[in-house]
């Protein structure tokens, strides 16, 4: 047992509402790939947190190189050798990749020694950056690659990657990897964070599985397999989700032709000639790597940002390109964002408040512009019964429930208007996996019932899940459209990159 | 060695008990403070806090004079409430209310020596409109031209001022007044009718309490209100909701300036009886204050409007019996709101003491 790197021994952090870690112990080995694995939600981000100086832990002590470590902030641990690419990148959008670079090291380096080494690194681990370009011109792999250069320019010994595929193509997943192997290869240990099991399987040497904030195992990888490895992340099986095309009308609910708009905003992506249509009871997917202009188009189709938009969006043969979302509510049209807390419900309200955010005209919440509290009370029990909102009541504060909570409370409330089309964003984004397997079966329900239902969605699992049809949306552009029994992963992978889309 | 280092600690939720200790804490460490102020005077404590605080309200005619004050207040108060529900800085109910007296007051003038029932509301009426107006103009241009409301609200308030300093000593002149800057007395129909004979309180404060009853009315049971208090917390909520924020915008401008512009007709056609420069000791911006410490709800806005007008009445009897200037009242007002904003940090974070050994 001498060749450990890091040995965590008892850590544990409470938050207000919520115990993120307990008592999570285990060793990582020198040279290594670990992989720390757990739903969303488990408390891996707060472990790395912790062990990255951004949080301070309530018990526990961490031993780096067999000595105590404790670590004050980011920096602190740089200078011990400890990196960590984070998921959400932390890169200066308007300043170029040299700038950003530069930024990032904390000793000082003479401008013609920084380029030596950015070249040597770019070379030898084959990740070509042009230090010119504006962040904000890059794609989400492109980011990642600064990202890393950056924090190997510390030369560190432990490297963290926090959930770092999400955001990519399958095809940039292999080239990370590529990377990731070079990196083993000269001796250095990679802390890997994912719910991802497939990527623990091919890449990985060692496992610790989180689940609700505590170790569940720690082990070599040879001892598990896909199927252990689900069962122990999850807690339980789920029931399987089954797509059945038979109910599909053939009767086309929303058309778009041409949407187009454009911004003149580098922090925007213009849409270009979007087209698509929806059928009755049809689930048509949007898929793509975040930042290609899916909020872009959300809000479109939600009309929260129409200006200038062209082409036409043709629903019940009316053209509502240019209504708003009360408008497009009284044509019992329902839409979840992405984001629950401030979007689709104000954090301040209680639930009961927080059914008045979308009214539809068949519901008799608001006679003579007063409010009858009674009807938005009983509309909210019966939302948070039929979608098992666990909850104190109708009176709690909408910032009181967990994520999926909330998410299962807002998803219901658009639900239970019986819209005959619903736009939905990112719906299992950031929650536990039994909420999200609820969502996916009431979405699946409401389209057998007639509904349309578009879901723009990152996660691609989530989308061969539930999806009859789907597009790829990148850089603005919407591909045509593939069944989804006739496409496979790679496939929708090429077209994330961008490849064969005009 | 222990020590006890205080440390913040973030709640889960908004604490529904601070939320309404917060004013109360606010005043209490106003009253600390303030007497510590006095004793570095060189003036007893208690004795200053019960001439400042206690004596000016041991008489019928102290009560009176407290709720002469309080009338403007609450009412600038509760309608700044509507801006600030909605995250609109409405800082110019000073200048709404001075262009409420020149429009309601215009109309006392012009009447009179004319009597009448309808001279009364029709002043009401001017000075609602007038102040509307004034507060119309920072909407319209913030939602012209994304101008910024606090500052257009503002140097609105001095425009405003000057408009009435030119009318008192221009047009409006009062053509038998020694070339004094006022205008001429309105006539009997032009005047609040008073409550009790001899003391000052008038028919204002019913005005005011209606207006407070009909704001609690528009937070709490309409649409309205329900559209305000979205849209103040949270703008991307509100337009995913489909509500028109441009409209909000006007409305809650047209609230706000039509109840200081009544409060501005009530002190001219209250107390004072005609148009002159001083027509009001700040209450615009004293209001603003008021909102605040009442928590931005009717019912704690009539709380909060009757201690700060205490502030106004104890730095009078301050200079009468103890020889300081009336700007210490000022000076309670100020800690009043630095202690606000301070305390207001407790609603969503508490203070833990951590043992350190």
């Amino acid at each position: 047992m001498d060749n450990l790197i890091l040995k965590i021994d008892n850590i544990s952090k409470s938050f207000p509402r919520v115990k993120a870690n307990k008592n999570v112990t285990f060793n990582i080995k020198r040279n290594t790939v670990h992989a720390l694995l757990g739903e969303n939600g488990a408390g891996k981000s707060t472990f790395v947190k912790i062990l990255y100086g951004l949080l301070k832990p309530d018990e526990g002590q961490m031993y780096f190189n067999d000595h105590i470590l404790n670590v004050q902030s980011p920096s602190e641990a740089r200078q011990k050798k400890i990196g960590m690419v984070f998921q959400h990148f932390s890169l200066f959008d308007s300043l170029t990749v040299r700038e950003n670079l530069i930024l990032g090291i904390d000793t000082e380096m003479s401008f013609s020694s920084l380029q030596k080494k950015v070249n040597e690194i770019s070379e030898k681990y084959e990740l070509p950056l042009d230090l010119e370009a504006p962040i904000n011109t890059l794609s989400a792999g492109q980011k990642q690659r600064v990202e890393i250069v950056r924090i190997l320019l510390q030369d560190p010994e432990l490297l963290i990657m926090d959930e770092p595929t999400s955001v990519l193509t399958p095809q940039e997943v292999e080239s990370l990897f590529k990377t990731l192997n070079t990196l083993l290869k000269e001796g250095r240990t990679i802390l890997y964070i994912t719910h991802k099991l497939e990527e623990v399987i091919n890449l990985c040497d060692e496992v610790t599985i989180l689940r609700d904030g505590s170790v569940i195992e720690s082990s070599k990888l040879e001892n598990e397999t896909a199927e252990t490895l689900a069962t122990k992340m999850l807690g339980k099986k789920l029931s399987e989700i089954k797509t059945d095309y038979t109910h599909i009308k053939n009767k086309i609910n929303l058309k778009a032709e041409n949407l187009s708009i454009n911004f003149n905003d580098p922090f925007y992506t213009d849409l270009k000639q979007i087209s698509f249509d929806v059928k009755e009871g049809e689930i048509f997917g949007i898929a793509g790597v975040a930042g290609n202009g899916q909020s872009e188009l959300m809000n479109l189709l939600t009309g929260e940002g129409i200006e200038g938009v062209s082409g036409s969006l043709i629903y019940n043969s009316v053209n509502i390109k240019n209504f708003n979302p009360k408008k497009r509510r009284d044509m019992s049209i329902a839409f979840v964002p992405e984001n629950r807390l401030g979007h689709s419900a104000v954090p301040e309200l209680t639930l009961s408040e927080n059914i008045l955010i979308s009214q539809f005209p068949n519901n008799n919440f608001i006679s003579k512009g007063m409010i009858n509290h009674r009807n938005i009370d009983t509309q909210a029990k019966k939302v948070i019964d039929e979608f098992n909102v666990v909850t104190p009541g109708i009176d709690a504060k909408a910032s009181s429930l967990s994520g999926g909570n909330l998410q299962k409370f807002v998803i219901g409330r658009e639900i239970l208007t019986n819209p005959k089309l619903l736009i939905i964003s990112h719906p299992t984004w950031g929650i536990d996996a039994g909420a999200e397997h609820a969502i996916r079966k009431s979405l699946i329900e409401l389209a057998k019932n007639g509904t349309s239902i578009i879901v723009i969605s990152q996660d691609l699992d989530e989308l061969f899940e539930i999806s009859h049809r789907m597009s790829v949306i990148f850089n603005g552009k919407l591909s045509r459209s593939y069944e989804t029994r006739s496409i496979s992963v790679s496939e929708i992978g090429l077209l994330m990159g961008g490849q064969g889309i005009d | 060695m222990i020590n006890f280092i205080p440390e913040l600690k973030a709640r889960g939720n908004p604490s529904t008990v601070m939320n309404f200790f917060v004013p109360v804490i606010a005043v209490f460490l106003t009253v600390i403070t303030g007497s510590i102020i006095f004793a570095l005077m060189g003036f007893d404590p208690i004795f200053a806090l019960h001439t400042f605080f206690i004596s000016p309200i041991s008489t019928s005619y102290g009560i009176s004079e407290l709720l002469v004050k309080a009338t403007p207040l609450a009412l600038i108060a509760v309608g700044l409430a509507f801006c600030f529900k909605n995250n609109l800085y409405n800082i110019g109910a000073e200048g709404q209310l001075t262009m409420g007296a020149v429009f309601g007051g215009g109309i006392g003038i012009l009447f009179y020596d004319t009597s009448g029932f309808w001279i009364l509301p029709l002043m009401i009426l001017g000075g609602a409109i007038g102040g509307a107006l004034w507060g119309l103009i920072p909407a319209i241009l913030k939602v012209k031209f994304n101008t910024n409301e606090i500052l257009t609200s503002l140097m609105l308030v001095y425009i405003a001022l000057l408009i009435l300093d030119y009318l008192v000593v221009g047009p409006w002149k009062d053509p038998q007044g020694y070339s004094f800057p006022k205008t001429r007395k309105f006539g009997d129909s032009g005047r609040m009718p008073l409550l009790f004979s001899g003391l000052r309180v008038h028919f204002g404060i019913i005005i005011t309490l209606i207006g407070i009853f009909a704001s609690w009315f528009i937070f709490s049971k309409t649409m309205l209100g329900y559209q305000l208090k979205v849209t103040g917390y949270s703008p991307i909520a509100s337009r995913y909701a489909g509500f028109s924020q441009n409209y909000l915008i006007y409305i809650a401008f047209i609230f706000s300036g039509a109840f200081a512009g009544i409060a501005g007709l009530g002190e001219v056609a209250g107390p004072i009886g005609l148009l002159y420069r001083d027509i009001s000791p700040n209450y615009g911006f004293t209001a603003i204050i008021v909102a605040f410490l009442g928590r931005l709800h009717p019912i704690g806005i009539i709380f909060a409007s009757l201690i700060i007008a205490l502030t106004y009445l104890g730095a009078e009897d301050a200079q009468l019996f103890m020889q300081i200037p009336a700007a210490v009242g000022f000076v309670f007002q100020g800690l009043v709101l630095f202690y606000l904003l301070g305390a207001e940090l407790l609603v969503n974070f508490k203070i833990v003491f951590r043992t350190n050994i």
